[in-house]
């Protein structure tokens, strides 16, 4: 069976939920070979292994993670080389879409970013569904050149288990002169806030205007939820919550099973970043805003009122 | 400092966008189409770079005949010169197709004036898929920053901060060097009466394929590398369920979190 070769997501080892996605989707096409690079093996080896890993591809060198994108993407046109991979997954963030555009024209391979779905195709090769124009349309789409490339967007498919050997195997990989040509000169972490990652989460609830700058209700209602919280543009850009938080066309697009919208009217940018969440809430207190048109469930009112009192009773349900 | 700013004629957001049943390419025609409002930044960065110091900003643009209204808006907020690339062989092109025909105009740009630094967009608002700027930076050899916070062009060095999910960080390239901004490095001016008048005298050339060497056969529909096929409207949401609070509001909506086993 062909391999397929999947880029692992982590920090220092810790493996994001995408990869188990990642390499779930990777079984309907091949053997899924891992991708792994930076330091914190040994703490990934268990999540690569369980869901289905055969074989890690690993690459521990500093000079491919003080240079961004472009040695990644050499690494990865190395191996497209070596193991003629059945197709290449990556995660579909602003990262994972650049190593992709660089790996697509290094391999001469057509590339499919933003992939909700992706499936074997008849007569071979992959077939892919994307969601797109802020989610009023669906496409299907195939790759005809080179090997399939494919950035997968996060929560596209389950995580399934299925145990494999994750047998890792150095790669002799030195980057060119030419792609350590831009540098980190400098990196400040983030604090962590000990809510699930946006992207990734199972619920999310978001702030906009109409919080007037005090997130405290929202974050106390995804708290009761254990959910993320997101924040609409004009939260960010009045300085109340950070733009990595930013739900929509210029910030995170997320899909959870749940989106509780709060304070936000729903412009077509921000719709372009939630419109594909399984199920939509709203609290707003202009029952006209265009976000009730999504919605499953809206309430009409003043999220100071109504948000308090909805994390009171979810609290008093949970027990 | 001499900059080439990529701009991308997109069809607007506000319209109902869609696609050509003929062959399941964006409809370009006969939705109303404007300068992507992400690459606006892209310009006010480099009007910025140049108003600093001196240079030029030429604006470069691959579309059709309308795509002139993208170069026409970048005139008027500033940039000195437009370059317009059109071809009837271009029609549906996928992104490696477009970045070839990109990476070509710039390298006759600059053949005649070197240019220091190439300015993009985060992404397109239509295709959205944020990867021309690490394939123009593949295909030119360029060193590339992205997704920039902020810009400084210092001697033969820029800089950017670029805000990421783990950490914030400060990059560096050495020159010439590919840049694509975010909507959050400024806030992109208005074309002046000024600079509408002004706008109406600034040179705009016309480039075809043959005049970027480049062949029909290498772009276009049919030698794109992905294919589209088929796309159909999202079927309409059904219309949820809209409560008014008065007073239990809050109940009613963990009522349905807890329906709906969310609780
Ligand atoms: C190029 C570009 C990119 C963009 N990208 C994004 C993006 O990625 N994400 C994004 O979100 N936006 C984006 N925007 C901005 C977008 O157009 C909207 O301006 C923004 O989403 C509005 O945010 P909002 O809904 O919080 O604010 P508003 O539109 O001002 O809405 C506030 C809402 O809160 C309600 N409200 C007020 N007080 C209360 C209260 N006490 N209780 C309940 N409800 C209340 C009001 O009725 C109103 O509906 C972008 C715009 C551009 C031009
Ligand atoms: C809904 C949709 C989905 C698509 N999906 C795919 C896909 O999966 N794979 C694929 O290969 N193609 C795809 N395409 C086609 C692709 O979008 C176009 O080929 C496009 O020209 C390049 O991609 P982009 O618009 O996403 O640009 P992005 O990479 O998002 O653009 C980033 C920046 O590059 C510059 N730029 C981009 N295009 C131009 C231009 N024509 N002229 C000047 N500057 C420009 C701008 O500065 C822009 O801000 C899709 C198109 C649509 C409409």
């Amino acid at each position: 069976m062909a391999e397929v070769l999947v880029l692992v997501d982590h920090v220092d080892g810790k493996v994001r939920k995408t990869t188990s996605e990642l390499l779930t989707i990777a079984r309907r096409l091949g053997e899924p070979s891992a991708v792994f690079i930076g330091s914190g093996f040994d703490a990934a080896k268990e999540t690569l292994a369980k869901f289905g890993a055969a074989k890690v591809y690993r690459v521990e060198s500093p000079d491919v993670l003080g240079h961004l994108i472009a040695p990644q993407a050499e690494l990865l046109a190395q191996l497209v080389g070596s193991a003629s991979p059945a197709a290449v997954l990556i995660p579909s963030n602003a990262e994972g879409k650049e190593i992709a555009a660089r790996l697509a024209i290094k391999t001469e391979s057509g590339l499919i970013t933003d992939a909700v779905d992706v499936k074997p195709r008849e007569g071979g090769g992959v077939a892919t569904t994307q969601s797109v124009f802020a989610g009023s349309y669906t496409v299907e789409a195939t790759i005809t050149k080179g090997t399939p490339i494919v950035t997968v967007k996060p929560n596209s498919a389950a995580p399934e288990e299925a145990p494999a050997a994750a047998a890792d195997e150095v790669v002799d990989f030195a980057p060119s002169e030419a792609a350590k040509s831009a540098r980190i000169t400098e990196s400040k972490e983030k604090q962590a806030t000990g809510r699930p990652e946006l992207t990734e989460a199972a619920i999310v609830v978001s702030g906009g205007r109409g919080t007037s700058g005090d997130f405290a209700p929202v974050e106390a209602l995804a708290d009761s939820l254990g959910a993320a919280v997101g924040a609409s543009r004009a939260a960010v850009d009045a300085g109340w919550y950070p733009h990595t938080s930013q739900v929509g066309q210029t910030g995170k697009q997320v899909s959870p099973q749940l989106y509780v919208a709060c304070g936000i009217s729903g412009a077509i940018q921000h719709r372009a970043g939630m419109q594909t969440s399984k199920t939509i809430v709203a609290v707003n207190k202009d029952n006209e805003a265009p976000i009730f048109e999504l919605v499953d469930f809206g309430v009409v009112g003043d999220l100071f009122k109504v948000l308090p009192q909805a994390t009171e009773a979810i609290k008093a349900a949970k027990g | 400092m001499n900059i080439v700013v990529c701009v991308k004629y997109v069809p607007d957001a506000q319209a109902d966008r869609t696609f050509n049943a003929s062959d399941n390419t964006t409809d370009r025609e006969n939705v109303d189409g404007l300068l992507s409002e992400l690459d606006e930044y892209a310009v006010e960065a480099a009007l910025k770079i140049v108003e600093a110091g001196e240079g030029e900003v030429t604006v470069l643009t691959v579309g059709p005949d309308q795509a002139a209204d993208a170069i026409k808006k970048a005139l008027q907020m500033g940039a000195h010169k437009g370059v317009h690339v059109k071809d009837d062989a271009i029609h549906g092109s996928d992104a490696p197709a477009t970045s070839l025909v990109l990476a070509e105009a710039i390298k006759k740009l600059t053949a005649d004036s070197p240019a220091d630094l190439v300015i993009t967009g985060m992404a397109s608002t239509d295709g959205t898929m944020g990867v021309v700027p690490a394939m123009l930076a593949e295909r030119l050899g360029l060193p590339a920053v992205t997704y920039a916070a902020e810009l400084t062009v210092d001697g033969g060095t820029a800089t950017i901060r670029r805000d990421g999910d783990v950490s914030t960080q400060t990059i560096e390239a050495t020159l010439p060097a590919l840049v694509s901004v975010t909507d959050q490095i400024n806030e992109p001016r208005y074309p002046s009466f000024k600079g509408i008048m002004a706008a109406k005298k600034k040179p705009v050339e016309q480039w075809s394929l043959a005049d970027l060497g480049l062949d029909a056969a290498q772009v276009g529909l049919d030698a794109s590398w992905t294919k589209v096929d088929s796309f159909a409207a999202r079927p309409p949401r059904a219309q949820g369920t809209i409560v008014t609070d008065e007073g239990d509001g809050g109940e009613k909506l963990a009522a349905f979190l807890a329906e709906r086993k969310f609780i």
